[in-house]
């Protein structure tokens, strides 16, 4: 048999200029609000299975549990006016599905990690993650109904954050407040890279 | 009938998806099937003129019906988180299959350029835009 792949693919890569956006945060925050938000098509959800990469079964001897269940995930395309595409992705909320996130994470332009004030707490294990990996993000602290008013600075030090982290107010219902809060974070992307990330310095 | 802890109604439902796939679990390239990787059919391989029999294919290859359904989604390139959704199948299972395409080349694989390692300031700038202008 003969293969007559590869070869030609990167000549090819301008044609698949693709951005990779991930929004993150505890679970009912309104990631897959944001992805509605602003994408144009309807949130796709993709299943993942847990046989291979999770669980580890790795002889036969386990070939009776060997059913596989499913992590949805939520997301959206949005093709820009010049040709680029753009995707959001909602990550899996639940801490069993973390290996879902190296793959999510690969690549990345860098994430949004929505917070609701009420339970801060479930935004600890995201910005974690983020920080550990070294990707950028931006805290997005989403206006429910009812939510005590605690400002962005409050929400700041209980993270523990450090400064050049824009954390900002957003009603991702809102699509307007959804496309600022995504550039937002481009715009962090790039001061971080003029920056020449992080002068760790002094 | 033992419950294993990990998987409940939230998880959603309980699959055995790669009975699609013979068993097989894994492609030795998977990695070229990044999620936003576009797959597209290549032209050669998908005559025009339709339904004629599935032998038209190369090789003494049987497709299942979930490559002739792949093909016929890569006639306009997408990527393959979109295939997964389309289908209703698991990445792991997509990727099997995209490997047995792959492998009697009947579809390319264009990998996403590398933005995001070394993302220029006018790429970042058109994203802004882009954004703006939805």
């Amino acid at each position: 048999m003969e293969s007559v792949r590869s070869d030609r693919d990167p000549q090819q890569a301008d044609s698949a200029l693709t951005v990779k956006i991930l929004v993150a945060g505890g679970f009912g925050v309104g990631k897959t609000t944001l992805v509605s938000a602003v994408s144009e098509i309807r949130p796709l959800r993709t299943e993942e299975s847990l046989t291979e990469k999770s669980v580890g079964i790795d002889d036969t001897s386990a070939v009776s549990q060997k059913t596989t269940t499913t992590v949805a995930m939520d997301f959206g395309r949005i093709t820009l006016p010049n040709g680029l595409v753009l995707f959001v992705f909602g990550t899996p909320g639940q801490d069993r599905f973390w290996f879902m996130w190296d793959e999510l994470a690969k690549g990345a332009l860098g994430a949004v990690v929505l917070v609701d004030t009420r339970r801060l707490a479930d935004c600890f294990p995201s910005v974690d993650y983020f920080e550990r990996r070294g990707v950028p993000f931006i805290v997005g602290v989403n206006r429910f109904d009812g939510a005590g008013a605690h400002t962005p600075e409050q929400v700041r030090d209980a993270l523990d954050l450090s400064p050049e982290i824009p954390v900002i107010e957003c009603d991702v219902r809102d699509r307007e407040s959804a496309k600022h809060v995504l550039i937002a974070l481009v715009e962090h992307i790039m001061r971080t890279m003029s920056n020449g990330r992080q002068p760790a310095t002094h | 009938m033992p419950t294993p802890s990990w998987y409940d109604d939230e998880a959603g439902p309980v699959v055995r998806p790669y009975a699609l796939t013979g068993g097989r679990t894994h492609y030795d390239g998977a990695d070229l099937f990044d999620l936003v990787a576009l797959i597209v059919t290549r032209d050669d391989t998908a005559p025009d003129e339709g339904d004629s029999a599935p032998g038209a294919h190369p090789a003494r290859w049987a497709p299942d019906p979930e490559h002739e359904m792949i093909l016929a989604l890569c006639r306009a390139p997408l990527s393959v988180v979109e295939i997964a959704s389309e289908l209703e199948l698991p990445l792991g299972v997509v990727r099997v299959l995209l490997g047995d395409l792959l492998d009697r080349s009947l579809i390319e694989v264009r990998r996403p350029a590398p933005v995001a390692r070394f993302p220029g300031e006018r790429v970042l700038k058109e994203v802004i835009d882009g954004i703006r202008a939805l």
